[in-house]
């Protein structure tokens, strides 16, 4: 009797088990509808008909939307020119799309206002200044986060306000407020504003929470009485009222007004937002703070704030990002921020052609979006990392 | 409630002034060494900022002429940018000495706000611009045409009376903002557009194609635009006023930016009494007797200035009309210096 020997199996086992096998038998090719770029597509974006019908609208808005976007902000668009001229629709240019020569050209005013053409440079080594302490506070492998606090917090205000400001003893004329303008004045109001709101943010969440009448009654009003009212009344207070009724010599400066207004303003939004933070807390943290014999700065400082904080970083970075564009009303009070110095310069007829008005809009969102984007991406990252500890 | 805000400002304001009103504005101005000059935040043609950041236009080299005639430097202006709601109260509280802002010249405004208005540097007022293709030639052609117009505005109160007055048909058509308007007016969604006269030479350069559109000759409302001061200093008053003479004057004795120092020697008398080699009229207005001498040195006559900013030499090319002197049909006219 011969035994058929079946595939795979070694000889030298024969006697023992001809059934078993000895290797795997190769595996069988998934169905071609599992693989590949068709399962993808299938699992990702064809998984139903309602899915299926929003994956053909959003194509087929894409389609409509993106090649004439690209068109005009790229393929028709101008780079070059100085005046009007360059934009407009002539005999041989039918289709003009964005004007990035008036960009181009006005440049330098949307980022540095009316500041003297000879101190310019005072403005880029703020934004130079700037960005190092943003990125060493900021960036979380960075060393040395003890003379980063005292970089960002004590010298770069002290440095930033002698330089744009001028200290004419350290050679470096005065230049008046009313110069100040564009991207550099936004910049200036929001970093000031978000500076101080959070401290006085948190100093005025923890006083509504506590248990002194008088502090407490303190900061209700105020937070209330702020968020009562519109950010521009409050601007326009400053502006308009207060110089009636203050002498000529005793009064602010009209850039400092809105500085204080946005400040306060922020503030108020900011105390509710730490005091959600404060609230969100169980009782358990305080009463295990206080069991532990921690006074009440001890219990906030190591036990209570940086919780509450944790859990409203994305909060904070909301009303953060509201603040940054809300800087754009100070053009109530006639100060010329990054938007209205676009604005201003659109009207201009030496500029103007058809597509003039839209690309300085265009400039204005990419560099709002811009900011406001990287707060929010750089809000998240923390947010992951913090998340670490609660998911152990 | 802004309104009220505003109203209580000004009446706040004006009690102020009357104790403001002994007050020195041209010792404070020399003492301070600029002039705080009320300006627009940005209008085509009267106040806009430069690529350089410098301000421009006609309102803005007012307020730099009158700066020279006290400073001898255009230079020495500070520029104060007001919207519409806080530019009274900035002049009654002192934050500027006179305000160039595109005003109009009204009775209220003359008599309630505690203001003196100069001269009319300006004489503005509605016009029509419509598509050359219509082949209208004149605003009374357009009955039964549709006319893009802002709401609310009191363009739209004249438009509607000047139709009625004419025993026109009017179809208008209205929209919030003065943006919306002038691009259905582009797009075609009527057949005129209607605001001031200097707005439509302005909005005309931001059609697809400028030269498609004319401006039509009427001009159907009276705006007189012109400096205005605090009530109460008339010797700042009268300098406002003067040097607004001056810049006439000299354009009518032909006197201008480029021949002004050979105009010294000039033996005409009226030549003599405008540049300050004779008689002593600065001084009456504590001045220097070459304070006209200075602004045209530094800012040219009233036709360059206006030539410059918003006429032939600028992209606007508003024509003179009006704003022509008395003596070739229009309606700046200077009285003598003497």
């Amino acid at each position: 009797m011969t035994v058929t020997e079946p595939p795979g199996v070694a000889p030298g086992n024969r006697g023992n088990a001809d059934f078993v096998r000895s290797a795997m038998a190769p595996a069988a090719k998934p169905p071609s509808s599992e693989v590949g770029a068709i399962a993808w597509l299938r699992h990702n974006l064809f998984t139903g008909p309602l899915n299926t019908l929003l994956t053909i609208g959003l194509v087929l808005l894409g389609y409509w939307t993106i090649p004439p976007l690209v068109d005009y902000l790229f393929i028709d668009a101008v780079w070059t020119g100085s005046d009007r001229e360059a934009c407009i629709y002539t005999a041989e240019r039918t289709k003009v799309g964005a004007c990035w020569a008036f960009v181009v050209d006005r440049a330098a005013f949307f980022t540095y206002g009316f500041y003297p053409l000879a101190e310019r440079w005072r403005i880029d080594v703020f934004f130079v200044l700037l960005v190092i302490g943003i990125v060493w506070l900021l960036h979380l492998r960075a060393p040395r986060k003890d003379l980063a606090a005292i970089y960002g917090f004590v010298f770069l205000p002290v440095a930033s306000f002698l330089l744009l400001s001028g200290t004419p003893s350290l050679g470096l004329p005065t230049v008046p407020t009313n110069l100040w303008g564009g991207m550099m004045v936004s910049v200036v109001v929001s970093a000031v504003g978000i500076v101080v709101s959070l401290p006085l943010g948190i100093l005025l969440a923890l006083g509504r929470r506590s248990n002194m009448p008088a502090a407490k009654l303190f900061c209700v009003i105020f937070i209330e009485f702020v968020r009562g009212v519109p950010l521009i009344t409050v601007l326009f207070m400053a502006s308009v009222m207060l110089p009636l009724f203050v002498p000529d010599y005793m009064q602010p400066d009209k850039l400092l007004r809105a500085l204080v207004g946005i400040a306060l303003f922020a503030s108020a939004y900011m105390a509710e937002v730490v005091r959600a933070g404060l609230q969100a807390l169980p009782k358990g943290q305080y009463e295990g703070a206080m069991s532990l014999g921690l006074g009440w700065g001890q219990m906030m400082r190591l036990i209570i704030l940086p919780q509450a904080l944790k859990i409203t970083i994305p909060n904070i970075v909301n009303t953060y990002i509201g603040l940054f564009k809300d800087t754009t009303l100070v053009v109530i009070v006639g100060i010329f921020d990054f938007l209205k110095a676009i604005e201003a310069s659109r009207i201009d007829p030496t500029w103007a052609a058809p597509t003039v008005s839209t690309t300085g809009y265009i400039y204005a969102s990419i560099f709002y979006f811009f900011c406001c984007y990287a707060m929010s991406a750089y809000a998240r990252s923390v947010e992951r990392r913090l998340a670490v500890a609660d998911k152990r | 409630m802004k309104k009220l805000l505003v109203t209580a400002a000004l009446a706040a304001a004006t009690a102020f002034a009357a104790s403001a009103a002994s007050a020195q504005t041209l010792n404070a101005v020399k003492q301070k060494g600029q002039l705080a000059c009320g300006s627009n935040t940005g209008l085509a043609g009267f106040g806009q900022p430069d690529a350089q950041g410098n301000w421009t236009g006609f309102d803005v080299e007012y307020c730099r002429a009158v700066a020279a005639a006290i400073f001898n430097d255009p230079t020495k202006v500070k520029f104060v940018p007001l919207s519409a709601k806080d530019r009274f109260t900035a002049l009654q509280s002192g934050e500027i000495d006179l305000l160039v802002r595109n005003t109009t010249w009204t009775l209220s405004r003359d008599t309630s706000l505690g203001l003196e208005f100069g001269p009319v540097s300006f004489y503005d007022g509605q016009g029509f611009m419509v598509r050359k293709s219509l082949k209208v030639a004149s605003a009374k052609e357009l009955s039964g045409a549709s006319v893009c117009v802002q709401q609310g505005t009191t363009t739209e109160l004249n438009l509607a009376d000047f139709f009625r007055a004419n025993k026109l048909q009017l179809k208008s058509v209205t929209f919030a903002t003065s943006d919306e308007t002038i691009k259905a007016y582009d797009a075609g969604r009527c057949d005129a557009f209607t605001t001031d006269a200097s707005g439509l030479y302005a909005e005309r350069l931001r059609l697809a194609n400028a030269n498609d559109h004319i401006v039509l000759p009427e001009i159907i409302s009276k705006e007189p635009l012109g400096p205005s001061v605090r009530h109460g200093d008339n010797q700042w008053w009268d300098i406002v006023k003067w040097t607004h003479y001056a810049l006439i004057t000299a354009e009518e004795l032909g006197v201008t930016k480029a021949n002004v120092d050979e105009m010294l020697k000039s033996e005409n008398p009226d030549v003599k009494r405008l540049l300050g080699t004779e008689g002593k009229f600065g001084e009456a207005m504590g001045l220097t007797n070459d304070w006209a001498y200075r602004v045209v040195k530094h800012m040219g006559n009233y036709g360059e200035m206006f030539e410059r900013t918003v006429g032939q030499g600028s992209q606007l090319k508003i024509s003179r009309g009006l704003n022509d002197l008395w003596s070739k049909g229009g309606l700046q006219y200077a009285p003598p210096i003497r």
